[in-house]
């Protein structure tokens, strides 16, 4: 069952929003997806070597999704948001997706509170990782497991 | 013709943390989609977006085709001063958009 | 995709089986909107104006409200403001008196761009006519639906109602098999809701973009497998007719969000 919904969710992603396309049809080619050895290679680009510790962010997104189209996702990371202290960026990677970066976020202690929110596209069930770079150069990080349950009655005939 | 939504609290008191949304219209084609003949959809997305407090830059993304279509960011900034917010998407095909909401801060 | 039809198809067997038992109508007290189906967080999206993506659909609404044809009268200029149409998405499809039969509001603002802009109607399911129709409802937001209240479109609320009741499509459903049989019941994961046009058009996740009533309407026809009415056909506006009166009282969410 694991196998099949995952060929069907990426089917199912990628046909989704054909109609704004009008009258053409979509299919899906190729097995073009990231896989969790490209979500970490794309993490590698990002920190460059440092080490990556578990903790201060937190990753908020509903652990069962409606539709992959439109999934809510909230970063917050603790920190004073100071001169001396703050967060530099925070950065989202998920392993499904066709590829691996969801976003970059710049922030400075500007922000006053170290809080995104934004929605994107899961193509299937999977984990999704939060990377926060910090002003002294430490890199923190948390993961959330999300499920992806498919619309009833699409426009898709089969 | 592209809508924005922006939402900035009209005024604020010097020093409050306030929250900004924003959503902006547009297909976030992916660029990972076929036409029934096998044709490629060429990627047409959003990349990056910025929004400026009285010409300093305090927030910027990158965006991927991961971001839902009318992407939608929200983001935090202390108010400082009164004056002007400016934001900018940029994207595929020379798409540009600017948007703008001013907030009194007392 | 194989599997998850047979999945789908047997949970349809069943709904097919329980349903030899027809059950009665919802009963007024029960009926609830699609909303109370959803997620918190797609609930959250709905309602708030800031955030909901349906508002991009009004946004556009309102600049289309105001734009000069080449020759003749913007909305504005005869209408007024977007505010006179409070009231009035709730009351659709209403009778025309000029026609002699029932139109839905996509086809009422086409009307006023024929008979009074001299323009082509716009296409089903364009922007522009999601968008107006996108502003004209929300200007009802919150307000009771009336549709039906006019007894002349009495006779056409009946044959939506027998549309609604009977079985068809390859799969041999009925609207209300899942509509009113099953509504407490989900289907591959999702709710079958009540089937309540309380917020139409809709942004719809599935379609990252809002749609009118007829599209959702055409996506649960192509669900039982049967062949799903063109726009203008004569039935669709008599099912449109159907579902806003049985959801006769209860409050217009427009612009909604659906999954
Ligand atoms: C030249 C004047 C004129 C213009 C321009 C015009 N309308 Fe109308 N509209 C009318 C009149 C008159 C009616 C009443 C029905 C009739 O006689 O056609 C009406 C009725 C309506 C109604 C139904 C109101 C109700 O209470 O049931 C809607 C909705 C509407 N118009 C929308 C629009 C939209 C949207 C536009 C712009 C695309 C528009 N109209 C442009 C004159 C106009
Ligand atoms: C096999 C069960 C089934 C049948 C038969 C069926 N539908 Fe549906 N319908 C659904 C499901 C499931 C949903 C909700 C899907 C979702 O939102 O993800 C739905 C949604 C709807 C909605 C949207 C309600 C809202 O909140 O916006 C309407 C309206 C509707 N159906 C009307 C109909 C009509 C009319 C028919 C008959 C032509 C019909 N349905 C037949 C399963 C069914």
């Amino acid at each position: 069952m694991a196998e099949s919904d995952r060929t069907t969710r990426r089917q199912f992603l990628a046909t989704a929003g054909g109609a704004a396309l009008g009258a053409v049809s979509l299919v899906h080619v190729g097995p073009v997806h990231a896989t969790p050895d490209t979500m970490k290679a794309a993490i590698r680009d990002i920190v460059n070597g440092a080490a990556v510790r578990p903790g201060k962010v937190k990753l908020d997104v509903p652990p069962l999704v409606e539709n992959g189209n439109t999934v809510p996702l909230t970063v917050t990371v603790t920190s004073p948001m100071s001169d001396a202290d703050h967060v530099v960026s925070i950065h989202i990677f998920n392993e499904k997706n066709p590829q691996p970066n969801v976003g970059n976020f710049y922030i400075s202690p500007r922000a006053g509170r170290a809080q995104i929110a934004m929605r994107i596209r899961l193509a299937d069930t999977q984990t999704l990782t939060a990377i926060a770079k910090l002003s002294d150069g430490s890199f923190w990080s948390a993961t959330a497991d999300v499920v992806v349950t498919l619309a009833a009655c699409t426009e898709e005939a089969t | 013709m592209a809508s924005a939504l922006i939402n900035v609290p009209a005024t604020a008191r010097r020093g409050d943390i306030i929250e900004i949304k924003t959503l902006m219209s547009h297909i976030m084609e992916t660029g990972f989609r076929h036409t029934v003949t096998g044709e490629a959809i060429p990627r047409n997305i959003i990349t990056n977006f910025t929004c400026r407090y009285n010409g300093d830059e305090v927030f910027r993304a990158d965006l991927f085709p991961a971001f839902s279509a009318n992407p939608f960011i929200s983001f935090f900034t202390v108010a400082t001063e009164s004056g002007k917010f400016e934001f900018q998407w940029i994207g595929d095909n020379g798409f540009q958009e600017t948007a703008s909401a001013s907030i009194t801060v007392t | 995709m194989k599997r998850l039809r047979n999945i789908s198809l047997s949970l349809l067997a069943v709904i097919a089986f329980t349903s030899l038992i027809e059950a009665a109508e919802i009963a007024p007290g029960e009926r609830r909107s699609g909303a109370s189906f959803m997620s918190v967080e797609t609930q959250a999206m709905q309602n708030d104006a800031t955030a909901n993506p349906g508002m991009l659909g009004v946004l556009d609404g309102e600049v289309l409200w105001t734009r000069k044809p080449a020759a003749g009268r913007a909305c504005a200029d005869c209408h007024g403001d977007a505010s006179s149409m409070r009231g009035v998405a709730v009351r659709y499809p209403a009778f025309d008196d000029k026609l002699n039969r029932p139109v839905d509001l996509e086809q009422r603002v086409n009307l006023c761009r024929v008979d009074h802009q001299q323009l082509p109607p716009l296409a089903d399911e364009s922007r522009d006519l999601l968008a107006l129709t996108a502003l004209i409802g929300r200007q009802s937001q919150g307000m009771p639906i009336e549709t039906g209240a006019d007894s002349r479109l009495q006779a056409f609320i009946d044959k939506g109602r027998d549309a609604f009741m009977r079985r068809q499509g390859q799969l041999n459903l009925a609207c209300t098999n899942c509509h009113d049989d099953n509504w407490d019941k989900r289907l591959a994961g999702s709710a079958i809701t009540q089937a309540h046009p309380t917020g139409y058009p809709v942004y719809r996740l599935e379609w990252q973009g809002l749609g009118s009533l007829k599209r959702r309407l055409r996506n649960c026809m192509i669900g039982v497998r049967t062949q799903p009415y063109s726009a203008d056909a004569p039935e669709m506006v008599e099912l449109e007719l159907y579902l806003m009166s049985r959801a006769r009282g209860m409050a217009s969410e427009t612009p909604a969000v659906r999954p």
